[in-house]
């Protein structure tokens, strides 16, 4: 009977999930400053309609990075086309664009798909038009094919994203990650949703639902593992899950707050802040051995330690100077050096994964926002502009900030490029979402 | 299965023996400041022979009244204070010497003190700042006679606002200190 009501609770929770993402991006700012590329619709070689648009979901990429803006699919020249060969240069002469993407998908075998694409180097192509007969391969930036099934078609889509956002501008691209986050359904039961993602809102999975508060999901290194704070048992607690065995462990339950884990970047010990003797303070505990090492000693509140890429230091919010500042720590020899002086309270900090820079939340006449710093120079930039901004999370390629904030009076997402230049919104349908923790790559 | 089935029903039972431990205290105190109301309804009924009796509000002595003013003032169990501070506003002196007065007298009843903070900075500060205010309470507490074992502290942090308004009034109603027996 008790399995039954379960079984009955899950496929209505099935049911019930709209087929759309569940978090739709709206783009604020950005756009304007973003590079033109033309993705020309994947051509279907098969029976029927297509499991899935996979040049849909790359344009949708292209566009949510902020440095592309794909072109409008109607507009281009030539539709029907799939590889370099078809390509006409004399008809794509008056395009401005930085590339050319075309591909198929055609069925091949039970449950199998022939996948194959060419980002074409139109620049190159409209230079060399008229100067005589080209190679065509002369103008392949890149040509790949790979079998997937249907499930993996969106999975795909995300891993041409990554090859054409490289292959253009340099740097690795981070569509084929996840986002983990925290969802308030307020009049529920069991109020407090843990949820993950892909990065883009598709495939929303629920880990963990509680009557109590859920706080903080961090992931672990090999985005296999999420640490995060439950309050279940009516008291601050830090559990690890496995996202894909649901096997969940208690990590941290001392007196007092057990809160802000982070994983080291070996994924064997976890930064935490704990209180049990007396203000909160930044220790380190090893997963496997549970040892905890205290790492801060001061009567002001330690908390939200984050991890240089090294591994030998930690970034933390103290008040130890009577506002909280960002503290770097030594984790060899305890010593503690200030990293941020402009600004009312600059906290919740991390570094951006090339170790240059780090991103927090800066306070600056009563507005918190999202900053960024450059450790060599000091210089500090407000990205956000919007409204009791918090909890940034940088993507793993360091281009992306995501982070909650307020809209209309709702606590929603809100991703910050790095620059500050691209600026967008992930509304969701149903109760407060926050706490977003982006994956590392997967 | 049957462990289950234990704890499920001492998960509903320990509130209900709480519960009951409560009630009956408070009864008892009610119906001592109540007794001249009490006096006064026994009116009409014809095996009485008719007569109709009438009584006075009690003379309460000085102790009583300062009682049930505690009483009264223990029905406030919201401490506030102001943004990004901890420290007691002179205000709410009278709510916690009530509260700490009964905690007092009464060594067997505990009180769990919950820290909030309002939705500004991040919700790792705030967790802070929230156990911070919960202290302050505690100490105060501590330092009328308290004991230490009969209280307990949680943070939760800016995780539950009482306003979701976010404006200024509403982050003066989430930064609080709550006392639930």
């Amino acid at each position: 009977m008790k399995k039954l009501v379960k079984w009955f609770v899950l496929v209505s929770v099935v049911l019930t999930m709209p087929a759309r993402a569940a978090l739709d991006i709206v783009i604020t700012e950005g756009v304007d400053q973003a590079r033109p590329i033309a993705v020309v619709p994947f051509v279907w070689q098969g029976e029927g309609a297509i499991p899935e648009s996979i040049s849909d979901v790359v344009m949708s990429d292209l566009s949510r990075s902020g440095t592309f803006q794909p072109l409008d699919t109607r507009s281009l020249p030539q539709g029907n086309i799939s590889d370099v060969n078809q390509f006409k240069v004399d008809s794509w002469s008056s395009v401005v664009a930085d590339a050319v993407i075309v591909g198929s998908v055609k069925p091949y075998g039970a449950d199998q798909f022939l996948v194959t694409f060419e980002l074409i180097d139109i620049v190159k192509a409209q230079l060399q038009a008229g100067k005589g007969p080209v190679n065509a391969s002369e103008l392949l930036l890149e040509s790949r094919e790979t079998v997937i099934s249907a499930s993996q078609f969106r999975q795909y889509a995300h891993r041409i994203s990554d090859v054409v956002y490289e292959k253009l501008t340099g740097i690795r691209g981070a569509f084929l990650t996840r986002i983990a986050y925290v969802v308030v359904k307020q009049g529920e039961k069991s109020p407090y949703h843990l949820m993950i993602s892909d990065y883009d809102g598709y495939n929303e999975q629920m880990l963990l639902r509680s009557p109590e508060p859920l706080m903080s999901p961090t992931w672990s290194p090999d985005g296999r593992r999420l640490a995060y704070v439950s309050f279940e048992n009516r008291k601050a607690e830090i559990f690890v899950q496995d996202i894909y065995t649901q096997a969940r462990t208690k990590v941290s339950s001392f007196d007092g707050i057990n809160g802000a884990p982070a994983f080291s970047p070996d994924g064997k010990k976890l930064a935490v802040t704990l209180s049990k003797d007396g203000q909160p303070e930044i220790y380190t505990i090893d997963i496997a051995t549970k040892a905890i090492k205290r790492v801060t000693d001061h009567y002001a509140i330690d908390t939200e330690a984050s991890w240089f890429p090294d591994g030998k230091s930690l970034l933390f919010t103290s008040e130890r100077g009577g506002r909280p500042q960002l503290y770097k720590v030594d984790l060899d020899t305890n010593k503690v050096t200030r990293m941020t002086f402009e600004g009312e309270w600059n906290l919740g900090g991390s570094i951006t994964p090339d170790g240059r820079s780090m991103i927090f939340v800066n306070r600056t006449n009563g507005n918190f926002n999202i900053a960024r710093m450059d450790l060599a120079t000091r210089f500090m930039q407000v990205l956000s502009s919007t409204r009791l901004d918090e909890s940034p999370s940088v993507a793993p390629n360091g281009t992306m900030v995501i982070y909650g904030t307020t809209h209309q009076g709702k606590q929603v997402l809100a991703a910050v490029s790095t620059d500050g230049r691209f600026k967008a919104r992930l509304p969701v349908g149903q109760g407060e979402v926050k706490s977003p923790a982006w994956s590392p790559f997967l | 299965m049957n462990l289950n089935k234990l704890f499920k029903a001492m998960v509903v039972a320990v509130p209900l023996l709480a519960l009951g431990a409560c009630s009956s205290t408070s009864d008892s105190e009610t119906d001592a400041s109540g007794s001249s109301t009490n006096g006064s309804t026994t009116s009409g009924q014809y095996e009485n022979g008719g007569v109709v009796t009438g009584g006075a509000a009690e003379v309460l002595s000085p102790a009583e009244q300062k009682r049930l003013k505690e009483q009264e003032l223990r029905r406030q169990n919201i401490i506030y204070f102001d943004f990004d501070r901890s420290e007691l506003q002179s205000e709410n002196a009278e709510i916690l010497m009530a509260h700490g007065n009964y905690l007092v007298e009464h060594p067997n009843v505990r009180v769990l003190i919950e820290g909030h903070a309002d939705e500004r900075g991040t919700p790792e500060y705030n967790i802070a700042l929230g156990e911070r205010r919960a202290k302050a309470i505690a100490k105060y507490l501590q330092g009328m006679g308290v004991q230490p074992s009969q209280m307990s502290i949680v943070s939760y942090g800016e995780e539950k606002p009482l306003d979701f308004s976010r404006t200024d009034e509403g982050f003066a109603k989430n930064r609080r200190g709550v006392l639930v027996y």
